[in-house]
């Protein structure tokens, strides 16, 4: 049986560099919006690029919300990148008044004034012992807004920027990634092919 | 801590990449998915694409060159070169660009950073500002360094910034290909006027030029001629960063 991936088109997000990426790896991806797929799909990708605000709305718009939420509950393969793991949160300072999916119970806030912002380039990623899918290393950014602790029953990777912030967050079979492990080299493609093994055989 | 990034920056032209002085007088440097890969090899941070085509027909073939390079990297890519709109910049993404510079056509109506910041972030928003010296100070150069504008250079960064910009290619064009090093006093006076980071561009020369450009304020160094020429490679640049202290990626 084939271990199908979608990726789900937040509507700004350049997904040509997701795809690449889980092409590289030999992954069956492609892009849909259909709740079903997206329901019954191996493994989801939710990217993002852009804002917290533009993104809500456009997954709102081709109503996968709930999808997403559910699968995320029942802990089905999901890997959500860079403001797809804001989407995690309840709020973010990005866009006020804009409720996130709320499984994570914190809002996003600005990094401080006395960095560069947004971040934008490479930073080191510390992993935690339980962690499953990340080893400490060199990842890329592209983030003005991040989680400051690690929300409850999720394993954390952090990094530094103006203080300590979570570079991505795991529970069982879904990884969230404040990181963009497709353009993270070699490094990142090992983070996305440890994700990938959990799409194999979980169906 | 983030680490300071070395960027090699193909121009392209036609499918190839070309390299010149001061935007002129091109010369053939290779296949450019070739050179993108080869220089990802060496640890490039990030590779910058820019269009430096004449023709509606090299507009055609960088979509193109912009995808092929996408499939053989994972590490970002930005583009520039002809943005004029956000439409323009939306097909660059959809081809495989990370980020999008637009430069002449910014300068002609500013709100177009604006526009593209609001579609797909600040952190997509790359401004290419190329400087041109004056008494006292710099101006900013368009269409390919061609055009005086009289607009101050400091002037114009602030009001990138405040319109969304999230990065700042800034290029010295009378360093541009000369290989005598960037011009380090532009770099520390637009570094002190903004927050977000700025690309030093234009004349890298030797390892203590990239050294000296992060001191200046640079968060990232965009390096060509000299890869090109093969005289140095990224590792042996990134060795040199690093023996003075410099934290890169590895």
């Amino acid at each position: 049986m084939s271990h199908d991936v979608i990726v789900v088109p937040t509507g700004t997000a350049n997904i040509a560099s997701v795809l690449a990426a889980l092409g590289r790896l030999d992954a069956q991806a492609s892009i849909s919006t259909d709740p079903d797929r997206i329901g019954s799909a191996s493994g989801v990708v939710l990217p993002g690029v852009g804002t917290f605000g533009a993104a809500l709305r456009e997954l709102d718009r081709i109503g996968v919300r709930q999808t997403l939420l559910t699968r995320i509950e029942a802990d089905m393969p999901t890997m959500a990148i860079c403001v797809g793991l804001q989407l995690l949160a309840v709020a973010s300072e990005e866009s006020p008044g804009v409720c996130g999916f709320g499984v994570v119970t914190s809002t996003m806030t600005r990094f401080p004034a006395q960095v560069a912002v947004p971040q934008l380039g490479w930073n080191r990623v510390q992993h935690s012992q339980q962690s499953r899918f990340i080893r400490s290393g060199w990842a890329y950014f592209a983030n003005s807004y991040r989680l400051t602790t690690a929300p409850d029953g999720w394993i954390p990777a952090t990094a530094d920027h103006g203080g300590q912030f979570v570079a991505a967050i795991e529970r069982g079979n879904v990884l969230a990634c404040q990181f963009h492990p497709e353009l993270s080299g070699p490094w990142g493609l090992e983070v996305i092919d440890a994700w990938l093994d959990t799409t194999k055989g979980s169906m | 801590m983030l680490a300071p990034r070395v960027i090699p920056c193909l121009d392209v032209d036609g499918g190839r990449v070309v390299k010149g002085v001061r935007f002129a007088n091109l010369r053939d440097a290779g296949d450019p998915v070739e050179i993108a890969s080869h220089y990802e090899q060496q640890g490039a941070d990030e590779i910058v694409i820019l269009d430096v085509s004449a023709t509606p027909e090299g507009r055609g073939n960088a979509l193109a060159t912009v995808a092929a390079v996408r499939s053989v990297l994972t590490i970002p890519l930005t583009v520039g070169g002809g943005v004029r709109s956000v439409a323009d910049a939306g097909r660059l993404l959809n081809a495989g660009a990370d980020r999008v510079a637009t430069n002449t056509a910014a300068v002609e109506r500013p709100e177009l950073i604006a526009e593209i910041a609001a579609q797909f972030g600040t952190q997509c928003t790359v401004v290419s500002v190329d400087a041109g010296k004056r008494d006292g100070g710099w101006e900013v150069l368009t269409t390919s360094g061609t055009t005086r504008t009289g607009i101050e250079v400091g002037d114009w960064v602030v009001q990138c910034g405040e319109l969304g910009a999230g990065e700042i290619l800034l290029t010295s064009w009378d360093r541009d290909g000369t290989r005598s090093g960037y011009d380090l006093e532009l770099l520390s006076a637009i570094s002190h006027l903004v927050t977000i980071p700025i690309i030093a561009s234009g004349g890298a020369g030797q390892a203590s030029d990239l050294v000296a450009a992060i001191d200046a304020g640079a968060s990232a160094v965009l390096v060509a001629s000299l890869l090109h020429d093969r005289d140095l490679t990224v590792v042996d640049l990134k060795e040199a960063m690093a023996q003075q202290g410099i934290e890169v990626r590895t």
